[in-house]
């Protein structure tokens, strides 16, 4: 970096930071370290009293069959949000990025989505596919597919991703347009005359080039799939049935805050923690990449 | 290094018509041009696909709309029909006066303040907090200077959802629970805004620093008079993101809201909803979904130059 010109001040710098930093102390710092400490203590069944167990919480968290459902139910469901609403978005932008006509008109009506809460999002999907006075699942009853996201966990599951993925091609839509839109179009051309077609055109130009975007798309939607859905999960299925659609997340709560747990939920947060850790190492590895190549 | 490609990537995105409304509107009065090897036909299955999708995503919210204008009855009579009904009026005057008992004894108006505070409360502190951090970041020297960056950028692998339960004895110690700030102050720090105002900041020229410096100007005129008005653009797209953000927030108010009358419209929403007994107000919780909707659009619509500027820069 070069040397920038700055003011000389010994004190106001520190004024500057203090808001930040006070508040980053107190609800970012100070909950992380309880969140470790507790993380190694074991309460007794009353409450009254806890004793330091080192990683017994660990071993016992990752050794439980419900956490290790909850893992594969956060797998499966990421995976699949992620390609529903990567896969729609791509093909969306694909057809923006060909259209000039009423291209602005279409981006203000797809990009609604994006301020509508989760659990709103949720919510709404709920009451299209309640199996009661859901209109689409009675039209789906009437076309002879057996349909109840309320007992049945397939069913449940693609509730909550079709709720979650729609709620998140709004913003990849954006990103995959900008994308596109970065790719030199007279390559695209030199192709075509080449007498490649469109599909292959795309495959073999299109397809490549945007791999920076559909990556960081990728670990922000699988961010997003692991975080920011716990508004979809607690209100559409609250966990169930079973623990068909239980995550990570919906789980910490739950033992926390339902079950009282205290030590393992720690735990569980403790995990969560390192799987953020990795998610966003791998986002700046990304970033740094991009800057070689770009 | 970093600076550089990003420039790269925001100059095509400027130069593109389909993000530049002015030449969009331009070309939108002319014809779709053809690309050398694009057909008519595959413009025309373009706009189809792009109308099937516009259909997708609109559907639940024009849905949703067509279902908060039927009565309780038509609703629980499935399947509903396409086209709003007649009860608009009634539904909506009974969500926003009277029928608000439903929810715990508090009205809309309240969930809807509540709402409203936080969703400002959060974009505009953060962005105070971030600004001032990020001036004190770049145009200070300081011992531990780049200490304090990492302690901020570290913030960006603690979201909420990893410390909920440490996070929610601090606000019980504080006693934090059912107040504005308890909704508020714990979401404000964050490094995202930090991180782009820091990078914003590092592409002003160090000789405008220099010339208000020789005209005497402080760190304070220099922040007001210089910077402020620099940063407008990027103000604006952030607070739009953080809007939409404080808005759609969930676990936080419903861990730090235990009273009613403190809900956010979304919490309130989801205890409107009981599938065990068939004792939902459908008819209202569509008009509150409505309304819990609306708002959030309306910015996000509004302001949607700088709010898709914003995005796809500040993530990048």
């Amino acid at each position: 970096m070069t040397p920038r010109v700055v003011f000389p001040n010994r004190i106001l710098p520190y004024l500057l930071l203090a808001p930040q930093l006070a508040i980053t102390l107190v609800f970012f710092y100070l909950p992380a370290v309880q969140a470790l400490y507790q993380s190694m203590l074991r309460e007794d069944p009353f409450g009254l009293r806890s004793r330091f167990v080192w990683f017994a919480n660990f071993r016992k968290v990752l050794a439980d069959p419900a956490y290790l459902n909850a893992l594969h139910v956060t797998v499966v469901f990421s995976v699949a949000t992620a390609v529903v609403a990567m896969g729609v978005a791509l093909l969306l932008a694909v057809m923006a990025d060909k259209v000039v006509r009423s291209r602005g008109l279409y981006r203000t009506l797809l990009i609604w989505p994006y301020a509508v809460a989760p659990a709103i999002a949720g919510m709404l999907f709920l009451f299209m596919f309640n199996p009661s006075i859901g209109t689409l699942a009675v039209l789906l009853r009437k076309a002879g597919i057996s349909w109840d996201p309320l007992l049945n966990s397939t069913d449940a599951m693609v509730l909550v991703v079709t709720a979650a993925a729609w709620k998140q091609i709004s913003y990849n839509f954006l990103f995959f347009v900008a994308g596109l839109q970065a790719i030199p179009k007279s390559l695209i051309e030199a192709a075509a005359i080449d007498g490649a077609r469109e599909v292959k055109r795309f495959w073999t130009i299109v397809f490549p080039l945007l791999a920076p975007t559909t990556f960081f798309l990728l670990v922000i939607n699988t961010t997003y799939a692991f975080f920011d859905t716990f508004g979809i999960i607690h209100a559409v299925t609250g966990g169930g049935p079973g623990k068909a659609t239980e995550t990570l997340v919906y789980k910490v709560y739950n033992d926390g805050f339902v079950n009282l747990i205290l030590g393992e939920s720690a735990a569980q947060s403790v995990i969560l923690m390192i799987i953020v850790i990795a998610l966003t190492a791998i986002q700046f590895r990304y970033v740094e990449r991009k800057v070689h190549y770009g | 290094m970093a600076r550089a490609s990003d420039r790269k990537v925001a100059s095509g995105f400027r130069k593109n018509p389909m993000l530049q409304q002015k030449s969009s509107k331009k070309l939108a009065s002319g014809q779709d041009k053809l690309m050398i090897g694009q057909s008519m036909l595959s413009i025309y299955v373009a706009h189809a696909i792009l109308i099937l999708g516009v259909v997708i995503v609109a559907f639940p919210i024009y849905y949703t709309f067509v279902a908060s204008t039927h009565s309780l009855q038509t609703i629980l009579r499935p399947p509903l029909p396409l086209l709003p009904g007649p009860e608009f009026w009634n539904n909506y005057s009974q969500a926003l006066t009277g029928g608000g008992t439903r929810i715990g004894g508090v009205g809309v108006v309240t969930l809807l303040v509540n709402t409203t505070v936080m969703a400002l409360g959060i974009a505009i502190g953060k962005i105070v907090i971030s600004i001032l951090s990020a001036y004190a970041i770049v145009f200070f020297r300081f011992p531990f200077r780049m200490t304090f960056f990492w302690v901020i950028f570290i913030t960006l692998m603690l979201p909420v959802e990893v410390r909920i339960l440490p996070t929610y004895k601090v606000m019980v110690d504080l006693g934090l629970i059912d107040t504005y700030a308890g909704l508020i102050v714990p979401l404000i720090a964050s490094a995202t805004a930090t991180l782009l105002f820091r990078q914003f900041f590092m592409t002003i020229p160090g000789e405008l620093v220099e010339a208000a410096r020789v005209d005497g100007a402080g760190p304070w005129r220099f922040f007001f008079d210089i910077l402020l008005p620099l940063s407008r653009t990027n103000i604006a797209a952030l607070f739009v993101i953080l809007f939409i953000y404080g808005w759609t927030q969930y676990l936080w108010p419903l861990l730090v809201t235990n009273s009613n009358d403190m809900n956010t419209i979304v919490i309130a929403l989801r205890k409107m909803i009981s599938f065990a007994d068939a004792d939902t107000q459908w008819h209202l919780v569509m008009v509150t979904s409505i309304l819990a909707i609306i708002p959030p659009i309306v910015v996000v619509v509004a302001m949607q130059r700088w709010f898709v500027k914003g995005l796809v820069e500040s993530e990048k």
